[in-house]
């Protein structure tokens, strides 16, 4: 049989595990199946490009394969899950500079009459550098190498715009104009463009919207991909790219509405710069009322339904394993647990559930927002750990809060709420919550390791 | 050519509302092994990759083997993460 065709039919076997594997990721049971299956489609979809016969030489193949499979491994196996968000957003920027060098090495070595192969170079390259240096400082900002505040100048539009315009006229010279400066140096001056705008992209954003701008840099990733299949005139890589794009574009959109913003908005409004000029009128709303975890323990036990709403502060506090160890004395004390889980809880998207189920907790008990809103009123418990702004109530009441509109999880509604909380500082977007003033609320104040880890004794005892 | 680029833009369009329909069913609890999964998948310009590093012009293999190497650490790492990931979500 001819090679090409074998190749091509590898290629569709290829996709069809990669869509496979997807479509097994909608349940929990089947996913580490479809992992399995799409692995399998790269694997075939390598082994069968390694049959090409244009290859003359594989030394540096070998090489490259065999060290970047040590430094994946090695990432892979080491990562902390809460460094996750971290891992997610540098591999997005390594998927962009991969496809960018792929596209540079096709200009280098391809020929200058053919604008759609131009023009495919022109846009791998560009979506590529906008990725691999936005999620290097997106992994700064993660990391907090780099302050996650977000950083505003004047002129930024302007400046932004002008790149723009650079970037647009490097491109018509790539395609078009051809020896006003020379292929290298149009190359060279796309790179450099590309690179500043992923940068100036990134940089303004605050470190609370990191999980929209991850999500759609895993977007990005997979459009490079896609535009270097066109470089090549690759259909699996088309097939991918558009498959990985479509994914990253569909939690960014998730993101957005979980947060009532556009993405726009997340992405130019440098928010949480101007979040403190409005929350005046929640400052005297009353007092707080602590309560010692002893009481605490007393209200639990008499407790027969119980919601525990994570942020990610109960993954700082390395808490997760104590929650679910109290979680399971509740639940032998007969009452109902579950967690509701804000999709911007943590992170990255879906980020809360991975820790919990790294502490062994049950993925069924884990729930939406829309899932507990309805019967809130028959909840005798919430308990608030390292949450805050995905619990204020102002998203509902108050029209001049900067998150007015945003979804929460109405734990105002319940019967009681307790809300573990190290001080009376402000949540990450730096927006008072008046849930702390509300004549249901008790604060359980310090660390809320230590809290658990009281409450859990308490019920041994 | 002007043919072959057509087919595929076909191919990229039904890929797009295939992914969209495919990623909605997924469920929130599992959205970060999906984004690690598709870091992993977004890997797979690793093929382009290949072609180029085996070239015979120095520039090329230059671009391509480096292309390799960071294709080939989201190949890995990204798929092994998403399994040991995966392997925690259990249910009682």
């Amino acid at each position: 049989m001819d090679i090409t065709i074998l190749v091509n039919l590898s290629y569709i076997a290829a996709s069809i595990l990669f869509i496979a594997g997807l479509k097994m990721l909608g349940s929990p049971d089947t996913a580490r199946r479809g992992n399995a299956f799409s692995s399998s489609g790269m694997l075939l979809a390598v082994l069968i490009t390694l049959l090409d016969q244009n290859i003359v030489d594989y030394r540096y193949i070998a090489g490259a394969l065999i060290a970047g499979s040590i430094v994946g491994y090695f990432a892979a196996t080491k990562v902390k899950m809460t460094s996750m968000p971290e891992m997610v957003a540098i591999f997005n920027g390594f998927g962009g500079i991969a496809s960018l060098l792929v596209g540079s090495a096709e200009y280098v070595s391809g020929t200058f009459d053919n604008p759609a192969f131009l023009g495919a170079i022109f846009v791998t390259v560009l979506i590529g550098g906008i990725t691999f240096t936005g999620s290097i400082v997106a992994y700064g900002k993660l990391s907090e190498i780099i302050s996650g505040r977000p950083f505003l100048y004047k002129g930024q539009q302007f400046v932004n715009g002008l790149l723009v315009l650079s970037i647009l006229l490097v491109g018509a010279n790539m395609l078009y104009i051809q020896g006003f400066i020379s292929a290298e140096q149009t190359l060279m001056l796309l790179l450099a463009l590309a690179f500043l705008l992923g940068i100036l992209f990134v940089i303004p954003i605050g470190g609370a919207d990191m999980p929209v701008v991850i999500a759609l840099l895993n977007s990005f990733s997979g459009l490079a991909a896609c535009a270097a299949g066109f470089v090549i005139l690759n259909n699996v890589l088309i097939v991918a790219g558009a498959l990985v794009g479509a994914s990253g574009l569909i939690l960014t959109n998730i993101m957005c509405k979980a947060m009532n913003r556009s993405l726009a908005n997340v992405l130019f409004s440098g928010f949480g710069a101007v979040a403190d000029a409005s929350s005046e009128s929640s400052q005297e709303q009353g007092e707080v009322k602590p309560i010692t975890a002893q009481d605490a323990y007393l209200i639990l036990e008499a407790a027969s339904s119980v919601l525990i709403v994570p942020g990610y502060g109960m993954a700082v506090a390395q808490a997760q394993h104590a929650v679910r160890e109290l979680g399971e004395l509740l639940e032998a004390n007969g009452a109902e647990v579950k967690y509701a889980i804000h999709p911007v809880a943590g992170r990255m998207p879906g980020h809360m559930n991975v820790l919990l189920a790294e502490a062994n907790v049950s993925y069924d008990v884990l729930v939406e927002p829309d899932d507990v809103n309805p019967i809130m009123e028959t909840v005798d418990v919430c308990m608030v750990i390292g949450a805050n702004d995905v619990v204020n109530p102002d998203a509902k009441d108050n029209e001049s809060s900067p998150i007015y509109g945003m979804p929460i999880i109405e734990v105002d509604n319940s019967k009681t709420v307790f809300v573990l909380k190290r001080s009376m500082a402000s949540g990450f977007a730096g927006i008072q919550n008046p849930l702390f003033f509300k004549p249901n609320t008790r604060m359980l104040f310090g660390d809320a390791k230590e809290t658990v880890s009281t409450l859990v004794s308490e019920f041994k005892a | 050519m002007e043919s072959q680029i057509i087919l595929l833009i076909f191919i990229l369009v039904l890929s797009i509302f295939l992914g969209v329909e495919l990623i909605t069913k997924v469920p929130s609890t599992l959205h970060t092994p999906l984004m690690s999964g598709a870091n992993a998948i977004s890997g797979i310009t690793l093929v382009g990759a290949i072609l180029s590093s085996g070239s015979s012009e120095i520039v090329t293999i230059t671009l391509g083997t480096a292309a390799v190497f960071f294709a080939t650490i989201n190949v890995v790492g990204g798929y092994l993460v998403t399994n040991r990931m995966l392997g925690m979500f259990k249910k009682k």
